[in-house]
């Protein structure tokens, strides 16, 4: 009961994140391991790459 | 579609209750009615439509193909194009297209009743706005990604791609004019809104600091001190308000206020975006999520009674929020909530190259603008469940109701809404603030309204605690639609300005940023100056002009998807998007004559312009009116043009899509279809789903 409890708990967090985009690196990351030959971003790198192209259109409305 | 016996009774119970719902609004005379019936009526609206409507558009007129991988699989950068869990998407649409104006518009919309209003949200949501979210993201899906205003380019021509770019920037502006006049209205007067709201900025640069600099990334970290710090500035605002030296400090009448937030927009829109505009994104996203849940649940746990009539006698035109008849003024004070233009920018961009598979286009196009339907139908409740007088008190602007208190509950008691001064004092009192008259835009009276259920669900001894966090709260992401609307505003001139001096066109140039900037941020701080200093609240004239601006927004999109259905062959299909835009361009057409050439001066720009001018030479204005009088007579005439402007550019395009149609339909050449290629999907989700 517990576990099952404490396993519903994780994936409620996960879906936290992700829905946050608090997993964005970690996911960035997973995603480059496909390609090798670029070098990752830093963790900050990547963060300001990612709030200036998201802010670069229109990204709120009425 | 499968159907078994047990879903057919399910459906037909969700008919049924539905149906009694929206009876029981409609038909109901004389008794109180109670709240839960409108959250019953939409919640089975939307149910039903999105089942029916939405799954048959889905797989009748758009086919969707559910094999076919889509731009986010095919140009995958991990960037901007990247697929991505159909409940994320969600997610960053609904943050996208719900803003302050599902809030608003409601509000500002009851003073006809709660019928026409909610009536209009539920209708012109599952008919119109839901159908042109889904088909745009849907289009543009099919287009790799592309903008509206591109889409219109390619489909229509260059005069439909030039009328979306200039409706788009036009709207910006007015929207953004009317938000900052919310917002000043919200602030005029009130050391403790001032304070809290003053609060947010270097809370949102704290934040912006930590997740940049200190915990890069860390959002969920950097958002929950952001919040802490936002309640606890909620707190601190009721501190000062009590300080007899600080709260001066923050105790200001509307125009240095309105001067603060045109200082504070060019600020905003130079400085870099993670150190404001993206951290208070972040804030403004979680405490409207929050709050409205909160809502919703405080809503069904209390159950509140609606007091608002379902007619009142304002349906003739003469209104003290804004002057206009039922028709056409209410589709057009409610805008978003129930189909708004600019969620076709959202939906045609960023969203569509998102998705991982052509099969969650319902749910996140027609279910998202059902979602942010919802949101203004418990806007209506927040406004309607306040006495009838209580409501038009603090939404009604001293030019129309009277100067003083005691003139002003006259007035509104003689309409038939009965309101006392102590009532009204008492009210402000509890409230924790000085006076709750004329307070125009609708944030004041949605805080009250908001302030009341939680009060009831919560303890009344926190009502002033919580009437400051609904003012937090709202103007916390009406200055994010600014900011973010002032930065997409100065793109879009620099874009424009490109054309005529390359350099200016360069984003990043300074003297580009701060030339564009400024050019923009003057335009909306002219109309908010203006609105400021406008006896009648401003309210009551950007409000209309602002809703008519983005329902030719929404026009000039149906246009587009409407061109596209018939350039696919889907002429029998047509009618979907023909239909809502049909209304669209009676309703808009209607206003903006109405707007132009009526004699009422509440009503018609030109007749308000004549009228005060004869005042003028009459010598009949107070010295103080006088003054202001030739910058509101210029502003009206300004205003007319604005709008003759909006209703040229809206026949313009709907006469250039009736062209390419008839054009198609004879045989003759036309722009073609810009759909990318079919590819087979290689995501293994996409087979393995249902």
């Amino acid at each position: 009961m517990a576990k099952r409890l404490i396993k519903a708990l994780r994936k409620l967090w996960q879906a936290i994140r992700q829905l946050s985009g608090d997993d964005g690196y970690e996911r960035y990351l997973a995603q480059h391991d496909a390609r090798p030959n670029v070098p990752a971003l830093s963790r900050k790198a990547w963060f300001a790459q990612q709030q200036h192209q998201k802010w670069s259109g229109i990204k709120r409305c009425c | 579609m499968k159907t078994n016996l047990p879903s057919f009774l399910i459906w037909l119970c969700v008919a049924l209750l539905g149906a009694a719902a929206v009876g029981g609004i409609a038909l109901n005379r004389g008794e109180a009615v109670n709240a839960l019936w409108f959250i019953s009526a939409a919640l089975c609206v939307y149910a039903i439509a999105y089942r029916f409507y939405a799954a048959w558009i889905a797989a009748t007129v758009l086919c969707i193909d559910a094999t076919r991988a889509t731009p986010a699989e095919r140009l995958n950068n991990g960037r901007d194009f990247m697929p991505t869990n159909r409940w994320v998407v969600f997610g960053h649409h609904f943050a996208a297209i719900a803003g302050p104006g599902p809030l608003i518009g409601p509000t500002l919309a009851a003073q006809f009743g709660y019928l026409p209003g909610t009536l209009w949200i539920l209708v012109g949501a599952v008919l119109g706005g839901c159908v042109q979210d889904m088909v745009t993201l849907f289009f543009s899906m099919r287009r790799d990604g592309r903008s509206l205003g591109q889409m219109a380019r390619d489909e229509l021509g260059s005069i439909g791609g030039s009328a979306a770019l200039i409706a788009t920037f036009l709207i910006m502006v007015i929207l953004i004019a009317v938000l900052g006049l919310v917002v000043v209205n919200a602030m005029k007067h009130s050391p403790w809104a001032t304070s809290t709201v003053a609060a947010t900025i270097p809370i949102a640069m704290l934040v912006g600091l930590y997740m940049y600099k200190l915990r890069p990334g860390r959002v969920l970290e950097g958002s929950a001190l952001g919040v802490i710090l936002l309640l606890l500035a909620v707190a601190g605002g009721g501190w000062i308000d009590q300080q007899a030296g600080l709260r001066e400090l923050f105790d200001h009448p509307g125009l240095p206020l309105a001067f603060a937030i045109i200082g504070y927009g060019f600020a905003a829109a130079i400085l870099p975006v993670w150190l404001l505009l993206a951290p208070r994104d972040y804030l403004s996203t979680f405490m409207k999520l929050g709050t409205m849940i909160l809502l919703a649940l405080a809503i069904i746990w209390l159950r509140p009674e609606i007091k608002m009539p379902a007619l009142t006698q304002f349906v003739d035109g003469s209104g003290p929020i804004f002057g206009g008849k039922l028709f056409p003024f209410v589709f057009i004070t409610i805008a978003c909530g129930a189909i708004s233009g600019f969620h076709a920018l959202i939906a045609s961009g960023t969203t569509p190259k998102l998705l991982a598979n052509e099969r969650d286009i319902p749910m996140i196009g027609y279910g998202g603008m059902a979602l942010e339907s919802f949101v203004a139908i418990m806007a209506m409740i927040a406004a309607t469940v306040l006495d009838p007088g209580v409501y038009f008190a603090i939404n009604s602007p001293a030019g129309v109701v009277g100067q003083t208190a005691a003139e002003a509950v006259a007035t509104i008691s003689a309409w038939g809404f009965p309101v006392s001064v102590e009532q009204m004092n008492l009210l402000a009192r509890q409230m924790g603030e000085t006076t709750l008259f004329a307070r125009t835009g609708g944030a004041p009276s949605l805080a009250v309204g908001m302030a009341s259920i939680f009060g009831s669900a919560f303890g009344t001894h926190l009502l002033a605690l919580w009437y400051h966090f609904a003012i937090m709260f709202e103007a916390l992401f009406i200055l994010t639609t600014l900011d973010a609307g002032t930065r997409v505003g100065r793109f879009m001139l620099q874009d424009l300005l490109g054309n005529v001096w390359k350099p200016m066109g360069r984003t990043s140039w300074y003297p580009s940023v701060l030339f564009s900037s400024a050019v923009v941020v003057s335009a909306w701080g002219y109309f908010l100056y203006i609105g400021v200093i406008d006896p009648n609240g401003g309210v009551n004239i950007l409000w209309p002009l602002f809703g008519i601006s983005n329902q030719i927004l929404a026009a000039i999109a149906l246009c587009v998807a409407t061109g596209i259905l018939v350039k696919s062959g889907k002429l029998r299909y047509a009618w979907i998007t023909a239909l809502p835009l049909a209304w669209l361009i009676v309703i808009t057409s209607t206003a903006t004559w109405q707007k132009i050439s009526s004699d009422d001066p509440r009503i018609g720009f030109l007749a308000a312009a004549h009228s005060l001018s004869d005042k003028l030479a009459a010598g009949v204005l107070p010295p103080d009116k006088a003054a202001v009088a030739p910058q509101l007579i210029f502003n009206m005439q300004l205003d007319a043009v604005l709008a003759l402007f909006f209703a040229a550019l809206l026949w313009l395009i709907v006469i250039d899509m009736l062209r390419v149609c008839a054009r198609h339909l004879r045989g003759r050449p036309v722009p073609p279809l810009s759909e990318a290629p079919h590819h087979v999907t290689q995501l293994e989700e996409a087979w393995q789903r249902d």
